[in-house]
């Protein structure tokens, strides 16, 4: 029986201590009209049987492609070591540190994890993560709220869509006025972004390297938000962050970022990590768990989760966030990937991804009728507009077993020709070579 | 052990990336640029491998400990599962490649797994439709309450509050807060969900009553019948918490038996690992009623066998989630499901429950069981006799920990005074249980003796009990303040 130690024996003296003949009486109280009306699931298999099941099914994904797909997630290189420590049972088979002096491996590991995001991030407390990035800007979302005790929220349309949608549902049935922000040839429009922020609004929400990839600096608009005190929230993308000017230096008061791009695979969507900071006034609006550094009864250093009160077990429908995890193998993968590439290693992705993406920005161009969306400063990604439709281009391209970028148009009506290119220090200049000719040979 | 950062080492570096042939200071503007790297550690890659070792050692695990903790279904997660969610043909694949037109086939596989695992949570729960995007359990809630709230507001229903037992998860009333519910709290009466309670909280602004069953105490909750008809009656539904579903799958189908809505904890029932608090995974299953508002996207299967995502549902509360859900957890869940077949997942709640009421019936004469009856994958102790000489749940779960053993959840459900709450899952055997019930036993005989010994518990753990007050107060969230 799989993962059932039991033998006969053994059930019958379990039995007998209880005091009921079989098992069966054991579900006495669910009475036979409660039963299933089905249970028609199939057989169990061997471990062999799901494997070669599960093999063949992964052989049926096409991976070999070369991919420029970025628009927020991106295909870095993972060191081995990574998988090689996050893999050990010790953590991975472990829960929420409830019981601090038998979880100081995760509590400590949560601790430096918050640590490398702050100093990243150049802000002051990090929380120990929550699901993703777009969680993460919903929850940024509502401790504005809380802390200004203002309900309007003014928001970028340059800030990733796969974002804003999320953020769309979450706040339906909230109370909550969200005003969006046209952007203008994939550039935050400043001058409306400011006008919208006025005494009534509790944040301003936008993303550097925005979703077109462009760069900018958001120092007066926080500056701005800060004179009618509205906060400024940020979305940052790790790798590149760790050559841009910080959302501290910006004056952000919280900023978050999905921890994908550090020691996450793609893995079709998740599971990622939502990477939560802010500045110190504002660490009780912050949800989740949080780990705190203090001593124990011989005054050796122990780590606990702190700041319970805000919690859901214990404030319950007045609690903070209805959230009650964290992420926290994501994040010590996240923590693994930033300590095994340090300070220089980061940097050095950053910069290799940079050089290829404008590699491809120059090859791209080049080609006749393709020109870049607007001439802001890019990081790793850029947009072009193409003469002809992106989406045909990625349909034909990809066939090819190039898949040329995302179809900006998927998300934004009228930008049906743009197309938003990705590189990092995985793809070689040959391979954008070969895109820019593949992309030549059918415009 | 002192902090990675604190072991660095300027110029020692572990996976350092070939040189760059430009530096971004000759890529972009200065104004743009930070101005210091940032300190991360500088480490050696044995240093790392040493550091992180080292930390692991520090954690109670369920490869390494017996792990009671109750309402968390800490059961083995089998090794079978890492391998394949690690397959590069699912861990390569970038999550927008199957919004592509036309790559649709080069994602075939996964959107397979998604449908498949979609139809099997139906099938074993009794419900129309899944969806897989949910994160986590208190994500998987919250989805349940905005589509409760679809629901009334397209049926065109004022509805204001959600009522809770007080015996919930506190996730419940924050998730129907969080949803913009008012929350409603309704006293259990033997442990259970008491109808005339329900009775009088119930009228027509009422959304929906949020159960969990069998309930945290490890309670079923017997008047379902009747609380189902009474809901019914106002046009309220009925939320399943999927946290304690590892008691009854194959006995009981929530979708069968009323329930409107329901979460599940894929790391809980479904055998994937808790991840030392996450990942999880959510899934959300709902009644033919609610399954017009269900998030975006749904995978679905053409005639010719072609899976494909569709966004066209006019109805749904939208997205959830950045894409589908926490998908390297789903093929965890699914391997699983796979494995045990109908037959193991029926015997896994059979022996999730035999094995709690063993407990439950040895523990007798050792501690207190408030509700002692026939329970089913978990039940509750509690510590009233002993805490009068002065030990606490808090030093019995101590004094466990000295013992090699994890502690089972203390001071939950909140209606019971000194409460442990133990769940000690299918996949323990009877020589764990029993050795676990000896050492407990001989806890709390030292406790009445010597309640001093266990006041200072635990001695062999590698930190003994810590100051949270001080930790709260001081707050050093990082190495920096």
């Amino acid at each position: 029986m799989p993962f059932v130690p039991h033998s006969p024996e053994d059930v019958s003296v379990m039995l007998d201590a209880i005091g009921v003949n079989t098992i069966e009486d054991l579900f006495a109280d669910i009475p036979a009209e409660m039963r299933p009306k089905s249970f028609a699931l199939p057989k169990g298999l061997s471990e062999m049987d799901v494997c070669s099941r599960l093999e063949a099914l992964s052989a049926r994904n096409r991976t070999d492609v070369v991919s420029f797909l970025g628009a927020g997630f991106y295909d870095h290189h993972i060191p081995k070591a990574v998988d090689a420590l996050s893999s050990r049972g010790e953590f991975y088979t472990a829960y929420t540190p409830y019981q601090p002096e038998a979880a100081q491996g995760t509590l400590q590991a949560i601790f430096e994890f918050q640590t490398a995001v702050c100093r990243l991030l150049d802000m002051d407390c990090a929380n120990a993560s929550v699901y993703d990035g777009g969680s993460a800007l919903f929850e940024a979302m509502m401790m504005a709220v809380r802390a200004t005790r203002r309900r309007k929220l003014v928001i970028d349309e340059a800030l990733s869509p796969i974002y804003r949608t999320m953020l769309a549902s979450y706040t339906s049935n909230l109370q909550l006025e969200l005003v969006t922000v046209p952007h203008r040839d994939g550039l935050s429009d400043m001058d409306a972004l400011k006008a919208s922020v006025d005494d009534t609004c509790a944040a301003v929400v936008v993303q550097n390297p925005n979703f077109f990839g462009a760069i900018t600096d958001f120092t007066d608009l926080f500056t701005h938000a800060r004179a009618h005190k509205a906060l400024g929230v940020i979305s940052v993308y790790p790798v590149m962050q760790s050559v841009l000017k910080t959302p501290g230096e910006m004056g952000a008061d919280i900023a978050v970022a999905d921890g994908q791009s550090i020691g996450q695979p793609l893995s079709f969507g998740g599971p990622y990590l939502g990477i939560m900071t802010c500045t110190k006034p504002l660490v009780r609006q912050i949800p989740g768990r949080i780990v705190g550094r203090t001593q124990d009864v011989d005054g050796r250093t122990g780590y606990v989760l702190t700041l319970q009160a805000r919690e859901q077990h214990i404030r319950r429908a007045k609690a903070t966030s209805n959230i009650c995890s964290n992420q926290a193998l994501c994040a010590l993968r996240s923590l693994i990937h930033l300590t095994l590439l340090g300070p220089e290693g980061l940097v050095r992705t950053a910069e290799l991804s940079m050089e290829r993406a404008r590699y491809a920005a120059e090859r791209l161009t080049a080609l006749p009728g393709v020109e870049l969306l607007h001439d802001a400063p890019f990081g790793n990604e850029f947009a072009v507009r193409l003469p002809v439709s992106a989406f045909e281009v990625v349909d034909r391209l990809t066939a090819r077993g190039y898949v040329p970028g995302f179809p900006v148009g998927r998300y934004y009506p009228g930008m049906d020709n743009v197309l938003l290119v990705a590189c990092t220090e995985k793809h070689s200049f040959e391979q954008v070579g070969i895109l820019a000719e593949m992309l030549g040979g059918i415009l | 052990m002192k902090t990675v950062f604190a072991k660095s080492v300027p110029g020692r570096s572990a996976a350092l990336p070939s040189a760059p042939s430009r530096k971004a200071a000759d890529m972009l503007p200065a104004g743009l640029l930070r101005s210091k790297s940032p300190r991360l550690p500088e480490v050696s890659e044995l240093d790392v491998v040493r550091h992180f070792t080292g930390l692991s050692r520090l954690n109670y695990s369920v490869d390494g400990n017996f792990y009671p903790l109750g309402s968390c279904t800490m059961k083995y997660n089998p090794k079978f599962t890492e391998h394949v969610a690690a397959l590069p043909g699912f861990t390569r694949l970038h999550p927008l490649m199957a919004q592509l037109k036309g790559a649709g086939q080069y994602t075939q596989g996964a959107l397979e797994v998604m449908w498949e695992t979609e139809r099997l949570l139906c099938e074993i729960n009794g419900m129309a439709a899944f969806t897989l995007h949910p994160m986590a359990g208190a994500h998987g809630e919250l989805t349940g309450v905005m589509l409760i709230a679809a629901y009334h507001k397209d049926k065109g229903n004022r509805k204001t509050k959600i009522i809770c037992p007080d015996s919930a998860h506190g996730t419940n009333p924050a998730s129907a807060a969080l949803a913009g519910y008012e929350v409603v709290n309704i006293e259990s009466k033997d442990g259970l969900v008491d109808p005339d309670a329900l009775e009088a909280v119930l009228d027509d602004e009422v959304a929906a009553l949020m159960m969990t069953c069998p309930n945290t105490l490890g309670l079923f909750e017997k008047h379902l019948p009747r609380i189902v008809e009474k809901l019914r009656a106002v046009d309220a539904l009925l939320y399943y918490d999927g946290a304690n579903l590892n008691a009854i799958m194959g006995k009981m189908r929530v979708g069968d038996v009323g329930f409107d809505v329901v979460h599940l904890n894929l790391h809980k029932t479904f055998g994937t690992p808790h991840g030392g608090g996450g990942p999880g995974s959510g899934p959300v299953g709902v009644s033919a009623r609610l399954e017009p508002y269900l998030p975006i996207s749904r995978v679905e299967k053409e005639r010719d066998g072609h899976f494909f995502l569709n966004y066209d549902y006019p109805k749904s509360i939208g997205y959830v989630a950045p894409f589908y859900g926490n998908f390297g957890v789903l093929l965890k869940a699914y391997a699983y499901i796979l494995r045990l077949g109908a037959e193991g997942l029926t015997r896994a709640s059979e022996f999730a429950v035999l094995n709690a009421n063993y407990m439950r019936c040895k523990l007798r004469g050792v501690l207190d069981i408030p509700h002692d009856r026939t329970c089913m994958h978990e039940f509750v102790a509690s510590a009233c006799n002993t805490a009068e000489c002065g030990v606490r749940a808090l030093d019995i779960a101590k004094a466990l920990l000295d013992k090699g053993y994890h502690a089972p959840t203390i001071y939950f459900p909140l209606i019971v005074k000194e409460c442990l709450m133990f769940e000690p899952t299918e996949t323990e055997s009877r020589e764990t249980l029993d050795a676990f019930m000896d050492d407990l036993a001989s806890i709390v005989e030292q406790g009445r003796q010597t309640p001093d010994a266990l006041h200072d518990a635990p001695l062999h753990t590698p930190v003994r009990r810590l100051d949270e007050t001080a930790a709260a107060r001081n707050m050093v969230l990082t190495d920096d303040l």
